[in-house]
């Protein structure tokens, strides 16, 4: 059989430049272990919600404009004057809720398969170094509609650099550009508002060539030998990853379409005002159980350290955790703990939407403790815990 | 070593080995020592620009400020509290000067040049936010996470770890100041 005129152009190119091949290696005939469940799907996902927000972004920054006195009207004028602008800016603002929501469930994934642990660490810290660049997108994209929230946002998270011992003051004064969140600032905050996203872009390329290198974890969480524990990428896995982003855009959609500022906050609709602050300000709800842990430690600067720690923490867990398992379906004593420590996320997020008084205030301590309590007590489970007899093979 | 590498002749003498290493130790230092310099104006470029610098002080006429209020004011793009105090008040940051429940102990009298007034900051040294009138001491209540500060602006109940500060100023003349 001769081969035909397009066969013949793509060997052509791909002799010059092996885009096909590498595809065909890493896409098509790329070897998965055949027993991935639906938590797999969270990571096509994310790259997908990156991809949305990359696009929808573009095409608000077409019509937006990053300057004190125009901003709000701008975002106002996207809403009401551009064409389909008011659809635009609801997948971005929902896209930014979603994209959280999928990394939450991805980062949740790792943890209870063990995917941390050997040989995956270093995919595991793309991991945490995408999660701070998501979160400094995001809190700098929340900037910028310049209202209310969005400014006394940027005022109390930029101040948290001034804890840093003697420049403190002087980091944060340059950071804005003046004397206060201003006009500087939120003009350096669209240029990298738009330049992070593209910093992630390449972090995730490092995370995938990481994973392709040692292949997926899966939910027996053992390392696989035999060929026929694997199948290939396409089409088993391309045809599950569409079918899982077909079901994430039904409740994408329907928010965009329907409750487009559900999770957002209505003060967000008063212009910004350096002379008043709102009677109570809440972060978005992504950020509401480090910031939790920040008011729950009574001291300025410790509070700071404890909440960066909250995350940064993730970056040693391959080494908190001795057990040689990985998965915690076969750890009697981790699963249960680690539940718990999920659990406890949720009590964090919802006392950091509340006021910081009375009995929040004693909540938000303990549920603080049992975060960091859960790490630091790793070693010890993985000493005295007997795990499940684990299959050598699938 | 790459294949191309391996082919060229490269002595192996100790002697040139180590002058080999000295330069490429010293190319590489002056390749940082270059890259750093050439950062230097981008972080430049990001401290307050000349004109943000230059609208640094700001007159206020405080003749209409009646005994126990305040005016609040812009300054550098941030809100400075204008507060004409009553006697009563004055009497009571005065006495308390010496209370242990002060978190960053300062005498009254070190933080105001009339007595009847007090300039102060309307940025909370916590995180920065406006404080409202109200809390327990004459003086204000922090809206983000709950300090409070009296009459003299001095910190009462944390988590602001310092006493509001006081801009520098003068009184141009009994009503007027100039605040920078
Ligand atoms: C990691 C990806 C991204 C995240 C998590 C993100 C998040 C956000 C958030 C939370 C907002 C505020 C929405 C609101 O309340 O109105 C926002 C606004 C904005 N973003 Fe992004 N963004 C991302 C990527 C991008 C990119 C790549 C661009 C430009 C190319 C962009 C351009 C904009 C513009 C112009 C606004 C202001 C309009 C508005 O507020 O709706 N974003 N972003
Ligand atoms: S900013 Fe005032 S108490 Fe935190």
């Amino acid at each position: 059989m001769s081969k035909s005129n397009t066969q013949k152009a793509i060997e052509w190119f791909d002799y010059r430049l092996p885009i096909f091949s590498f595809m065909k290696h890493s896409a098509v005939e790329y070897p998965t272990p055949k027993n991935l469940s639906y938590m797999w799907n969270f990571g096509s996902l994310a790259g997908i919600a990156l991809v949305l927000q990359i696009l929808t972004g573009i095409f608000l920054a077409m019509h937006y404009k990053p300057d004190v006195n125009l901003a709000f009207d701008s975002i106002q004028h996207i809403m009401r004057d551009v064409n389909s602008g008011w659809l635009i800016r609801n997948m971005h603002m929902v896209g930014a809720s979603f994209f959280f929501i999928v990394v939450y469930i991805h980062m949740a994934r790792g943890m209870y398969y063990g995917s941390y642990k050997g040989p995956r660490e270093v995919l595991w810290w793309m991991g945490v170094i995408i999660f701070f660049l998501m979160m400094a997108t995001a809190f700098m994209g929340y900037v910028l509609p310049w209202g209310q929230m969005s400014f006394w946002g940027a005022t109390v998270i930029t101040n948290l650099l001034s804890v840093i011992p003697f420049v403190g003051e002087h980091v944060v004064i340059w950071l804005w550009g003046g004397y206060s969140v201003g006009d500087a600032t939120l003009n350096r905050f669209f240029s990298l508002h738009y330049l992070l996203p593209f910093v992630i872009f390449a972090v995730v390329f490092l995370h995938l060539w990481a994973l392709h290198t040692h292949k997926s974890n899966n939910p027996v969480g053992i390392d696989l030998k035999k060929d026929t524990d694997f199948i290939p990428f396409h089409p088993y896995y391309t045809i599950k990853d569409i079918f899982g982003l077909g079901v994430y855009l039904i409740p994408f959609t329907f928010m965009v379409c329907y409750a487009p500022e559900y999770l957002g906050h209505p003060d967000n609709y008063i212009p910004a005002d350096p002379m008043v602050t709102p009677a109570h300000i809440v972060p978005e709800w992504y950020f509401l159980p480090f910031y939790a842990i920040l008011r729950a430690v009574p001291d300025k600067l410790f509070g700071v350290i404890a909440m960066v720690a909250a995350i940064a923490i993730l970056f040693v867990l391959p080494w908190l955790d001795s057990s040689k398992v990985r998965s915690a379906r076969f750890r009697p004593l981790f699963r249960p703990l680690l539940i718990l420590f999920f659990a406890n996320m949720f009590v964090l997020g919802w006392v950091g939407a509340k006021p910081p008084e009375g009995i929040y205030i004693t909540i938000g301590r303990l549920a603080t403790f049992y975060h960091f309590a859960f790490f630091l007590i790793l070693p010890l489970v993985g000493m005295f815990e007997k795990p499940k007899p684990v299959p050598k093979s699938l | 070593m790459s294949e191309q590498a391996k082919g060229a002749k490269t002595s192996t003498n100790p002697k040139d080995v180590s002058r080999r290493k000295f330069l490429t130790d010293m190319t590489t230092a002056f390749g940082v020592a270059g890259a750093t310099c050439a950062a230097v104006p981008f972080v430049k470029s990001m401290a307050p620009a000349d004109n943000v610098k230059a609208m640094a002080s700001t007159e206020v006429d405080i003749s209409d400020i009646s005994e126990g209020d305040t005016k609040t004011v812009i300054w550098r793009g941030r809100p400075v509290f204008i507060k004409h105090r009553t006697g009563a008040e004055i009497a009571k940051a005065r006495k308390e000067d010496t209370s242990s429940e002060l978190l960053d102990p300062a005498k009254d009298e070190s933080r105001v040049q009339n007595e009847k007034w007090l300039i102060a900051m309307a940025v909370c040294t916590h995180l920065g936010c406006v404080p409202m009138e109200g809390g327990e001491h004459d003086g204000w209540i922090c809206p983000c996470h709950g300090s409070q500060f009296d009459a003299s602006g001095r910190v009462r109940r944390g988590p602001a770890p310092s006493n509001l500060d006081v801009p520098p100023y003068e009184f141009l003349n009994p009503t007027t100041i100039k605040i920078g």
